[in-house]
């Protein structure tokens, strides 16, 4: 075992969710998924640490669990800030005007896209199509949708983060 | 409303919330008594079969014959995956279907267990839809405790268990083997076929993948019969309701629930409230990202699968994507180009490799480098990639770029010699609706 590697542990609650994950397969792997998607909720992104953790809880090998965390885009790797901004780039909110949100979004947070701010409340990215293209422009932060992106509702979203309020998950268009 | 919803009949009904309660009022699962009741599962998958049902997700195979291929012998283990991946850019009808009336999409995966002789159905959901996985958990839960779940389903033999399984990002799930793949555990890479999944699918295990559209039709179908779904829609070939998602320069962009074979005139300017600020249409692209653009001259053409398949494009997943004069036909191939490059799996090299050579080569052409002798070699890189992959993916990605060039050609001509565009804005976006 590498030394650099530290023990990590998942909480009560995600060990109980990760019994109950592995009732639902015939075979442990299927469970990597999942538990990587726990993990993250649990830790923010999955360092080499988490990594290592999940390949023993599932009887992987750590490569295993790498190719397969490498392969996703919602899976990070490296630490985002406190809010990951996911604004979608493709045809469809592009046509609706997408470009000029990002360019709001990277003047107004003083970052550009692929970027933290300095204090670590903000990531920005670029992503493929969200499913929104009826309510375009989108953008998903920490899983929530905004849709029908103007700036001012850009200005409004991140004040609102900002201030400490909780965001919702809504159907489409509700946000 | 000028057509009998269907699909969207309850979620269109005002304070309707989805929940099972609301489901029963409004005749939910009685598809299931019905069938549980009066049909054999080889009845069931006749009955499919006869209503000429075609999978809603993109390739539009007949679901009957889909089914029909796995074995029937009940030793065999067999496995129903419901494909909730939508990704197509351009198509969000699942994401409505699951968020507003997550039941009947349900009730459509308990009779498709039940035709096949699966015990075990699990959804595919992609990691972006967080509302609908946690809408999905509820009416799953629901649907446990009401017995329409889980052992002896309503009191019958039959055990159907079925399970949410959420991915993480990945265009590629979509395809049904790399979904497949996703929910083993492994990279979303598509597998060579043969074997089919009606052979050797989930585990190695005989399996169907349904969209959820596709399922989402099933409670009808078993209540209201074969040939009331053959009456609607452009039969023989293309029977049944379908859900349009019209986005781009329309006024009313949204979800549509309209009978098959109505034409893009229809579905643009009844529907979606035509083209916002009255310009005209440049371009359509009729059935998801996946799909060649058509002009304006094809605004009379049928929806349905044959005929937008001979004017050389394809009905696709249904998203239909609408774009004014003002589009610049260069920057939106690269635009999509862009998406293709960013979603190949890597597993096949002329699609790994291709998609990145056509991004450059059409960056440079949209930044004012290119060469005349690009146009060739555009044409000949995607010839070199369509056909020559494991999965559909290699057709599609070519299918901006060569559509585009055939459409449009000058436009790629005019960037090329004069280093500029001639219809784009003058910053270089694409046209964008609204003001924003």
């Amino acid at each position: 075992m590498n030394p650099e590697i530290k023990k990590v542990e998942f909480s009560e609650r995600a060990q109980k969710e990760i019994r109950e994950i592995l009732t639902r397969y015939p075979d442990k792997r299927s469970a990597l998924l999942p538990v990587l998607n726990l993990a993250q909720a649990e830790f923010g992104y999955i360092s080499e640490d988490v990594m290592v953790m999940i390949a023993q809880l599932l009887d992987l090998t750590p490569p295993k669990v790498y190719e397969v965390l490498t392969f996703y885009t919602l899976l990070n790797q490296k630490p985002v800030g406190k809010h990951l901004i996911q604004l979608c780039r493709t045809l469809q909110c592009a046509l609706a005007g997408s470009e000029n949100i990002l360019d709001h979004l990277q003047q107004k947070l003083g970052i550009r896209a692929g970027e933290t701010t300095a204090d670590g409340l903000f990531t920005l990215r670029t992503v493929e199509c969200l499913a929104s293209c009826g309510t375009a422009p989108a953008m998903q932060i920490n899983g929530v949708y905004y849709e029908n992106l103007t700036r001012e509702k850009v200005d409004r979203v991140l004040d609102e983060l900002k201030r400490g309020v909780q965001p919702v998950a809504k159907p489409m268009g509700a946000n | 409303m000028k057509y009998e919803l269907v699909l969207h009949k309850n979620l269109k009904t005002p304070g309707y919330t989805g929940s099972l309660a609301d489901y029963e009022r409004h005749g939910g699962y009685l598809a299931i008594r019905k069938a549980f009741k009066e049909f054999t599962p080889a009845q069931l998958i006749d009955l499919v079969k006869r209503s000429g049902l075609r999978g809603r997700g993109g390739a539009g195979f007949p679901a009957g014959m889909k089914w029909d291929f796995l074995p029937k012998d009940p030793a065999v283990t067999k496995y129903l995956c419901c494909n909730a991946d939508e990704s197509e850019p351009g198509t969000f009808k699942d994401r409505e279907l699951i968020e507003q009336d997550p039941h009947q999409m349900i009730e459509g995966m308990v009779l498709a267990a039940c035709a096949i002789g699966a015990k075990v159905g699990y959804i595919y959901i992609r990691g972006e839809f967080v509302y609908g996985a946690q809408v999905l958990e509820r009416a799953l839960a629901e649907a446990y405790r009401a017995g329409y779940l889980g052992k002896n389903v309503l009191g019958s033999k039959t055990d159907i268990d079925i399970h949410l399984h959420r991915g993480a990002g990945a265009y590629i799930c979509g395809e049904e083997t790399a979904l497949l793949e996703s929910i083993e555990g492994k990279r979303g890479l598509p597998r060579n076929k043969p074997p089919f999944p009606a052979i050797h699918g989930l585990y190695g295990k005989p399996t169907v993948i349904n969209n959820v559209e596709t399922l989402s039709n099933l409670p009808h179908i078993v209540n209201r019969g074969a040939e009331w779904f053959t009456s609607i829609g452009s039969p023989p070939k293309s029977p049944g309701m379908r859900i349009f998602s019209v986005s781009g320069h329309v006024n009313r962009p949204g979800n549509y629930e309209v009978p098959m074979g109505i034409t893009l005139r229809e579905l643009i300017f009844e529907h979606a409230g035509g083209v916002r600020d009255n310009k005209k249409i440049k371009a359509i692209i009729p059935g998801g990202a996946s799909a060649a653009f058509l002009t304006d001259g094809s605004l009379d053409v049928k929806l349905d699968f044959e005929a937008i398949a001979q004017v050389g494009s394809m009905l696709g997943s249904g998203g239909v994507t609408v774009m004014n004069e003002e589009t610049c036909m260069v920057r939106t191939a690269l635009n999509l180009m862009e998406f293709f490059a960013h979603e190949t799996c890597g597993k096949c090299s002329p699609c790994r490799e291709g998609s990145s050579w056509l991004v450059q080569m059409m960056r440079r052409i949209e930044h004012g480098h290119g060469k005349m002798e690009d146009l060739d070699q555009l044409v000949r890189i995607c010839g070199g990639i369509a056909g020559k992959t494991v999965c559909a993916f290699g057709d599609a990605e070519v299918a901006p770029i060569l559509s585009t060039l055939k459409h449009w050609r000058s436009e790629y001509e005019y960037h090329i010699k004069e280093k500029k565009c001639l219809v784009g804005n003058r910053d270089g976006k694409l046209v964008v609706i609204g003001g924003h």
